[in-house]
């Protein structure tokens, strides 16, 4: 039997509920006032009392439970899979479960800073035990009381669908009827967790619990927030990266403007604060402006007159996950041209060595064949189709702030410290996010919007325009890397050699393979400091180095004549059976189990002589995916996706459609971004500022099917959101080789171009 | 400022705003109807899509004087229940991701079925082209309308 510690104990974890009694309830929550309608949405019918079992559930006195979702939803359905979890093992039937968005807690869900955090693909996968235990605790204090009134031993007590049974007296209650006596249960150290194979709701396919708000158009998103005596507030931001703010020149003017309140300078965070790896923010300083409503403010932030000036290169000392690290931001107005010129300057000298196994040197000396290849790609915008908003309302009682953001446990303290509030006296309440992507983790928009609050003293909603969104900085990094294999004589693989590196990292994951299946494999890297500011964008690093790699790979699997799958096959059994090294940070028998499934599943080896196909496979955030694209090209070279097969290994599949869909959209966004995704500078400004210049995705350029296949297992569950993602970049670049004879090496792969000529 | 009288969802509304106002601000700010949504500003990403009589119109664009005496249909308004066929489709097909840009898609392709009640995988291109979902849940939204289309 699987069991599970209650490893937070009875006090902290299983009662704290019960001792914060109503606290549970989003009791501040404007959206709040809409949960009257989900009675009638849900044809449910809710109960009179509710009680408390911990503090992911409650359940009503007429069996319906409510599940809180504990971590912040941007789309990748953890709202429905999480709530699924808990249901799972409380045995309660889905259609009699309630789910609502949990607010933010440390007392409710501990795990410092990261403990409601959506990001890294990582919700399912750190939430899978706490979830699990959730439910299967609350079920034991259910058995308890039942087997406390009946006076049986609770080892005869079973469950089932919200109800629970003594076989040998006849006696069952539903989880309504025990709910009150089960808040007084004693809680367990160990509680037993049901079997993969007895599942009954994880692997069957559940709808998105907001899917009717969302078709409805109902209030969600942070941009959708409301409060009586609200005002909007919007930033100018300088012109470009590598100035700052030095005059406010006609205040006057613009207060006298219709609607609007104030405007005024104000700096993000103090003089001398220690930043967080997450505080990133190029422009520290700015001008509010607030007002009545949205169109007011618009126009008078375009009226706002302003002087900036040219920073100075600086030196900060910030905390990388509790480690100080020093980051260096140079003076200047930077530009692409010119970032390309440096990064390929450095290829030509001395390099960090990350990893080296074997004689690298020596194989290459005495190669008969070296091949080796540039790639590159550009900065990327997020462009979460919700800008960057955020709601503040700062008194002398409270700071509520309610809006977008995945990192709720790490902008609290930054909030606590700006303000000089005490966190206990921050209120955070999670919105739906429109879309994410890595961006909503660096929430300076929340401290912005708390300072405009506290400086108006009134409730406020700060607004980014989609050109503020665009030109704010935290960009996917440009990168460079350059790929060399070493052949013999006889075209085997002898040595692999990887150079790469970034503004303002470095892209490389050294350990990752090919690395453990190569005698001889030398990995270097660099980085070049920049005052253009950058952050993780879906599946950080990976989502350039897996196109790079997968490319290069076909490249050498052509030269020595082998298939693409098979040589890629062949490498995976070399580090199954003899691996290279021992830091190799990857399963190669689950990397291999993907390749295999895609093999089979496009029919690899009969393909159609019409399309043309590419095959990628990519490990990152601990989920293996592999896809094969299928394009073919009209008379005038225009690309069409035919089809894409992708074969995915994430351990147990907790809502199957759901997690399809979330891997037909990595592969859709992955497919934009790589024939279309860039963010040029010239002189330190951004030269694309909205969708009319940003080119992404649209209906008639995406795959017109998607075929989506998990691999089966018992493993615990890892993340979805990314790791469909980097692959495709591969997939693409290998398709458009086949189509046309020609290679493209340089991110984006297309825009506006056709593929042939 | 100047007062219009508007029909919006088959309610009669006045608004007292700049005749410059996009439609959009009116609806969100000044009406508290925050489905329809902004993405944009400029007519490029769809988010704000909205009916003017039959027609589909980015709202961000589209000042509150020019809409005269013409009928304004926004998602709160596309069906009573949220019953229309696309939504029923939509939550078939479960189309959405972080579904902000849904309200938008769901009322372009609304307009394309009343104009083309059988579309085909061309004319929902065509439709729907100019609404963005970084989601990626394009497949998802073209099989909901195929779906839509034959209730």
């Amino acid at each position: 039997m699987t069991t599970i510690k209650t490893q937070f104990n009875r006090r902290s974890f299983l009662k704290s509920s019960a001792l914060t009694g109503g606290g549970l309830m989003l009791g501040f929550s404007w959206f709040a006032g809409c949960k009257a309608s989900v009675k009638e949405e849900v044809g449910m019918v809710l109960p009179d009392e509710w009680f408390d079992i911990n503090s992911y559930l409650k359940i009503g006195d007429n069996g319906i439970v409510t599940i809180f979702s504990p971590n912040p939803e941007f789309g990748q359905n953890i709202k429905t899979a999480m709530p699924m979890i808990v249901a799972e093992e409380l045995d309660i039937d889905w259609k009699d479960v309630i789910v609502e968005q949990a607010p933010y807690s440390q007392k409710l869900f501990p795990g410092g800073p990261f403990g409601q955090f959506s990001g890294g693909s990582r919700g399912i996968m750190m939430k899978w035990d706490a979830l699990r235990m959730a439910g299967a605790s609350a079920k034991h204090l259910l058995k308890a009381a039942a087997a406390q009134k009946w006076e049986v031993p609770i080892e005869e007590i079973t469950t089932k669908s919200g109800k629970v049974f003594h076989e040998k007296s006849g006696q069952s209650a539903g989880y309504g009827a025990l709910a009150r006596a089960a808040v007084g249960m004693e809680v367990p150290e160990e509680v037993p967790l049901k079997e993969p194979k007895n599942y009954q709701l994880i692997g069957n396919s559940q709808k998105n619990v907001d899917g009717k708000k969302i078709v409805t158009g109902a209030p969600m998103f942070g941009i959708d927030y409301q409060k009586e005596g609200m005002l909007v507030a919007m930033v100018v931001s300088p012109p470009a990266f590598g100035m700052t703010f030095k005059s406010l020149d006609n205040a006057a003017e613009i207060k006298a403007m219709p609607g609007i309140k104030d405007v005024f300078s104000f700096k993000t965070y103090n003089d001398g604060y220690k930043k967080s790896f997450f505080d990133v923010n190029a422009f520290p300083e700015l001008i509010a402006v607030v007002g009545n409503s949205t169109w007011e403010v618009m126009n008078a932030k375009k009226a706002i007159k302003a002087s900036w000036t040219a920073t100075k290169a600086s030196s900060a000392t910030i905390d990388r996950f509790g480690k100080d690290i020093t980051v260096n931001t140079p003076a200047g107005l930077e530009s692409t041209v010119e970032h390309n010129r440096q990064m390929e300057t450095l290829f030509s000298k001395p390099l960090k060595v990350v990893r080296k196994d074997g004689d690298p040197a020596r194989v290459f000396k005495e190669a008969a064949k070296i091949i080796e290849r540039s790639y590159s790609a550009p900065y990327l915008a997020h462009n979460c189709m919700e800008p960057m908003n955020f709601f503040a309302d700062v008194n002398e009682n409270q700071v509520h702030l309610a809006g977008p953001l995945q990192a709720p446990g790490l902008i609290e303290p930054v909030v606590a410290a700006r303000l000089g509030v005490a966190e206990k006296d921050i209120k955070i309440e999670m919105t739906r996010m429109g879309g994410g992507f890595g961006r909503r983790a660096y929430a300076h928009y929340v401290v912005e919007a708390a300072i405009i609050s506290q400086q108006v003293k009134a409730p406020v909603k700060l607004m980014y325009t989609r050109e503020d969104d665009m030109t704010n900085g935290i960009y996917r990094p440009t990168y460079q890397a350059i790929y060399r294999a070493a052949l013999d004589d006889k075209n085997n693989l002898v040595g692999l050699h990887i150079k790469a590196g970034g503004i303002p990292e470095s892209p490389l994951f050294a350990n990752r393979f090919p690395a453990g299946s190569i005698d001889n494999y030398l990995a270097e890297e660099f980085a070049i400091d920049s005052n253009i500011t950058t952050g993780a964008f879906r599946a950080p690093r990976s989502n350039f180095m897996a196109g790079a790699e997968q490319s290069f790979l076909d490249e050498i699997a052509e030269a020595i004549g082998k298939d693409p799958i098979d040589f890629r096959l062949e490498l995976l059994k070399r580090a199954t059976d003899q691996p290279v090294g021992e830091k190799n940070d990857y399963d190669a028998e689950r990397y291999a189990g993907v390749l295999k499934l895609v093999k089979e599943k496009s029919n690899w080896s009969s393909a159609s002589a019409k399309v043309h196909r590419g095959v990628s496979a990519y490990f990152c955030h601990h989920t293996y995916a592999a896809h094969v694209l299928d394009m073919t090209i009209d008379d005038e070279g225009q690309p069409t996706i035919e089809n894409v097969t992708c074969a995915i290994d994430c351990g147990i599949v907790v809502n199957p459609d759901a997690a399809k869909n979330m891997a037909e959209g990595g592969i859709i966004d992955g497919i934009g971004n790589a024939f279309y995704g860039e963010m040029t500078f010239k002189d330190g400004k951004p030269a694309k500022s909205n969708f009319h210049e940003y080119r992404m995705i649209r209906m008639s350029e995406a795959p017109k099917n998607i075929e989506v296949h998990f691999v089966n297992n018992e493993i615990s569950p890892t993340g979805l959101g990314e790791p469909p993602f980097p692959p495709i970049f591969g997939a693409i670049a290998n398709a458009m080789y086949k189509a046309t004879g020609n290679r493209r090496y340089h991110q984006p792969f297309l825009d506006g171009k056709a593929v042939l000529g | 400022m100047a007062i219009f009288n508007l029909k919006i969802n088959n309610v009669d509304q006045q608004v007292e705003v700049d005749p410059a106002t996009p439609v959009l601000w009116v609806l969100r700010d000044h009406l508290k109807m925050v489905g329809t949504k902004y993405g944009c500003g400029i007519a490029q990403c769809g988010a704000c899509t909205i009916h003017l009589d039959d027609v589909a119109m980015r709202s961000c664009v589209l000042p509150i004087s020019a809409v005269g005496d013409k009928a304004i249909t926004t998602i709160e308004g596309l069906s009573e229940k949220g019953d229309h066929p696309l939504q029923k489709a939509w939550i078939q097909h479960d189309v959405p991701q972080c579904g902000y840009c849904q309200a938008g898609q769901l009322m372009s392709a609304a307009a394309l079925l009343k104009d083309t009640p059988s579309p085909t995988d061309a004319d929902i291109d065509d439709a729907m082209n100019g609404n963005l979902c970084r989601c990626g849940t394009y497949i998802r939204v073209k099989a909901a309308i195929h779906t839509a289309s034959k209730m």
